[in-house]
């Protein structure tokens, strides 16, 4: 097994990277100094595989099974459960499931090693039963109960119906109280073996620790056997919205929106379209924008506004939103400026500036040890280093971040969801 | 990490860590006061209003450019309530200036920023402008409205302003609607030119300059500061008692899919003589952590939700516990609640309870150090506690934490409100909606509501 480590004494970091005979991908980034570990440990599973080809034969499965399975894994066939073991050491383990991966994680700052063994341990040491399986049936109808009382997602989940249409990205990654009710012990077997397979996993870290130390522990509990790597069949989506606003009235205090686009990702060079991507709407609507300082001004918006490029599975899209008394004012003064800038590009200070900004920015999010392993987990997915951000930010140009402008925030393409007041009227 | 505390002006005290761990420096300039009804929601709308135009960056437009020059540094405003002190100010992020080309002068560049902020904002004839005023009102008006969005947040506010309904901590660190409405640009101007001379400041240095260069700067950029005399009078009027012989009830209906109960304790004769770490081991245990009572007890054991914790205010004295369930087992679920706190109170409590509890908080105190925003918070609200120890030290005070200490601590507490927020039994339409579901997500969000200065003491 070869280590690769690649050093940026600018940054002051080193990213080690390797893949093990199991096919196991390992990142680890060694920091002195530090009393805290963090260590992440995941599945390139997630809520939209929900159909996928493994030894030539096709699987269908109800929706919310990445997510069950997430639920279930802490059980241990001793009876005890890893999540429990972990916090009696002082650790803070979780985990989540999104749209394309399937994640558990722990911070330390004691007992490192004896944690990161139970962690590989209980993620690939499937164990249910009947009883644990439908127990934990109360627990996630509650968690989905509890989003069902969170404006923010259901206005995020009411533009993913708008954008796609028949991908499973339209729906909620726990399924629905129906979908989880066909869920059993058996199909969390077939879907752990599929998917839970070293192959298809990635273990990153950072903290205090000798990257060889990792690997040799990562191998003597996963062991050398290489499995088979599913192949999720995940439909492409790439029509615009027949519908481009919905609205649903909720208890909220005043008027929340996101609107967005989706896009096709080319896949060729994935740091650099994501780096593209959230300059280009760094200059479109950051803080520091003409069109963010005027709607301000004017009442439009207020410092709930964010925006946000995501990359999941398959797919790309861009949102924006927040709250606002006019959201479809917002709407129309963000797509003219888009067209403004698709036909005048931005300007050459400001890009300089945005580009200054975005730099600060990822230093901050080269602090995280969260973040740093997080992003490494989707970088060795997609074969990149979280550390060559800075690089690859100093060359893009301000055309690039016109082109996508131009190619992304179309009006046929870009969908508005809002959530209203009861009993207020309409946007 | 060296450590130290000096007053750099009247009534001005810097806090500095100096430290080469971080690529982004942490800076915070903070004004204390007391919390008030009266006076909260000006308080609030000040560093809003001040963060809209300075005499040389006019505007918000100019502010934001020049922080992207600066390399992206932030500043943004901060409102806190720590115990009854409101906090109101500036929080910056620096990017250290070993990450950048040279000459890139953050750190000046920020220092001078914020003191421009602070004193020397937009006027006209000697007053905050009206249009900034009139604006950002507008803004802390939406956002005290916009609170109601998160409902669990909502109920931890409702029962606390229930609970504490003769007591200054019932208000909110942005104040309420009515005195915010009320709010003018003379009215403000006066309030800011009197907590410029007599409330006490804290300001927070973490990162790589050393004392005297930040002292350095800070006295250059603070040099017009006006002060008057200091009130020092400020403070957190403890009540150890219940307000009633029996809990009170409170129960608010809304359209919400599921049932948010809080339950309100007052710790009693444990903030007599505060043990800081006992106290944060006991809240720990009870439902601080994934090896709590609650979370194995409430969630695991009976599966009555997806969520159940607890928060302790060690400012003011009090234990929050929270648990969101459908609405037909609450009364389970609070049944449940009592139950753990009695058990504790009984003395049952495993080695093991005990172990991962003190694990628990010694964990989360030294993970403060590797982060300058969670020292920040450390550090100002131990500074508002007058104690006068490290995150790590705290830490190692939890190994002598005992069982009977715990068992004392529950026994001393009195419940003073049982608060629930129940569906409205109108519209069902909850059943096709969407959302994400993450663990990690859920956790922030606890962090946020845990993240409070007060629990950091």
């Amino acid at each position: 097994m070869e280590i690769r480590k690649q050093t940026y004494n600018e940054l002051g970091e080193t990213l080690c990277s390797a893949k093990l005979a199991n096919g196991l991908r390992v990142r680890v980034v060694p920091k002195k100094g530090f009393s805290g570990f963090f260590a992440c440990f995941g599945t390139y599973y997630g809520s939209v595989m929900r159909s996928f080809l493994l030894g030539g034969e096709r699987k269908d499965t109800p929706a919310g099974v990445a997510h069950y399975l997430e639920h279930k894994m802490f059980d241990m066939p001793d009876g005890d459960n890893a999540l429990q073991s972990m916090t009696a050491t002082g650790a803070d383990p979780n985990a989540f499931t999104g749209f394309d991966e399937t994640v558990y994680h722990f911070h330390c700052t004691e007992r490192f090693e004896e944690n990161l063994r139970t962690l590989l341990r209980f993620v690939t040491t499937p164990y249910f039963t009947p009883e644990t399986v439908e127990k934990e049936q109360g627990i996630i109808s509650q968690e989905i109960r509890m989003y069902d009382d969170l404006p923010d997602y259901a206005v995020y989940f009411e533009l993913m119906k708008l954008l796609y249409r028949t991908h499973p990205l339209r729906d909620d990654i726990a399924g629905t109280v129906e979908s989880i009710a066909e869920i059993d012990a058996e199909t969390l077997y077939a879907c752990h073996k599929a998917f839970y397979t070293p192959g298809n996993m990635c273990l990153c870290v950072e903290g205090d620790v000798e990257p060889e130390e990792i690997c040799r522990i990562a191998e003597e509990i996963l062991g050398t056997e290489k499995g088979e790597v599913p192949q999720p069949l995940i439909p492409e989506e790439n029509g615009a919205p027949e519908q481009l606003c919905t609205e649903r009235k909720m208890s909220v205090s005043a008027p929340l929106f996101l609107l967005g686009a989706a896009f096709t990702p080319s896949g060729e060079d994935a740091l650099r379209e994501r780096i593209v991507a959230r300059l280009a709407l760094r200059l479109l609507c950051s803080p520091s924008s003409a069109f963010y300082t005027r709607l301000y001004r004017e009442g439009l918006l207020n410092r709930s506004f964010s925006y946000e490029a995501e990359f999941p599975a398959n797919a790309a899209l861009v949102t924006a939103g927040g709250e606002s008394r006019d959201p479809k004012r917002v709407y129309d003064e963000l797509l003219r400026e888009a067209e403004r800038v698709a036909a005048e590009g931005f300007d050459a200070a400001d890009f300089e500036r945005a580009k200054r900004a975005s730099l600060g920015a990822r230093l901050r999010g080269f602090e995280d040890f969260d973040s740093v392993c997080l992003s490494a987990f989707e970088g060795a997915r997609l074969g990149y280093s979280v550390f060559d951000a800075p690089a690859v930010l100093a060359s893009v140009t301000a055309e690039e971040c016109r082109a996508f402008v131009a190619r992304v925030l179309t009006r046929e393409r870009t969908a508005l969801s809002v959530i209203l007041p009861e009993g207020g009227a309409g946007a | 990490m060296e450590y130290s505390r000096s007053e750099i002006m009247s009534g001005v005290t810097l806090t500095h860590i100096r430290s080469d761990k971080f690529k982004t420096a942490c800076l915070s300039v903070n004004l204390l006061t007391q919390l008030k009804r009266e006076t909260a929601s000006m308080n609030a709308l000040l560093p809003l209003v001040l963060r809209r135009g300075t005499a040389l960056y006019g505007d918000m437009e100019a502010i934001s450019r020049r922080l992207d020059e600066l390399y992206g540094a932030a500043i943004e405003p901060v409102i806190r309530r720590i115990g009854e002190i409101q906090c109101v100010g500036f929080i910056a992020s620096v990017p250290e200036e070993d990450f950048l080309p040279a000459g890139s002068g953050t750190l000046r560049g920020v220092c001078e920023l914020l003191g421009q902020l602070l004193l020397t904002p937009k006027t006209r004839g000697g007053l905050l402008l009206p249009d900034y005023v009139d604006s950002e009102r507008e803004k802390l008006l939406e956002m005290i409205r916009a609170r109601l969005n998160d409902k669990l947040g909502w109920a931890v506010s409702r029962c606390i302003e229930e609970m504490c309904c003769c007591e200054d901590f019932a208000v909110d660190r942005l104040g309420d609607e009515e005195s915010a409405e009320a709010i003018r640009y003379q009215k403000l101007t006066k309030q800011y030119r009197a907590l410029l001379q007599s409330s006490p400041i804290e300001i927070f240095y973490c990162g790589r300059a050393d004392k005297k260069r930040v002292e350095d700067l800070l006295r250059d950029a603070f040099a017009a500061l006006p002060r008057g005399e200091i009130d020092y009078e400020i403070g957190t009027d403890l009540r150890l008692n219940a307000l009633e012989d029996e809990p009170r009830e409170y129960t608010e209906l809304m359209n919400v899919a599921q049932s948010k109960l809080v339950i309100g304790w007052r710790l009693g004769e444990a903030m007599e003589e505060p043990d800081f770490a006992a106290l944060r081991v006991f809240a720990s245990l009870f439902g601080g952590s994934t090896a709590s009572k609650l979370f194995t007890n409430v969630r695991e054991k009976l599966s009555l939700c997806y969520f159940a914790s607890c928060v302790a205010d060690l400012h003011k004295g009090l234990l929050l516990a929270y648990a969101g369930t459908d609405a037909e087992r609450s009364e389970e679920a609070r049944k449940e609640i009592f139950a753990q706190l009695a058990a504790i109170g009984n003395g049952e409590i495993t080695d093991e309870e005990l172990e991962a509890a003190r694990a628990d908080v010694r964990s989360s105190l030294r993970a403060v150090l590797d982060s300058q925003g969670s020292m920040e918070g450390f550090c100002l609200s131990a500074a508002l506690a007058g104690a006068d120890y490290t995150p790590e030290e705290l830490g190692e005070l939890c190994a002598d934490v005992t069982k009977e200490q715990l068992a004392a601590i529950a026994q001393g507490c009195e419940c003073d409100m049982v608060y629930l927020l129940a569906p409205d039994g109108g519209e069902e339409d909850g059943e096709e909606e969407e959302r994400e579901i993450s663990d990690e997500e859920l956790a922030a969000f606890e962090e946020e509501e845990n993240g409070d200065p007060e629990t950091n003491v």
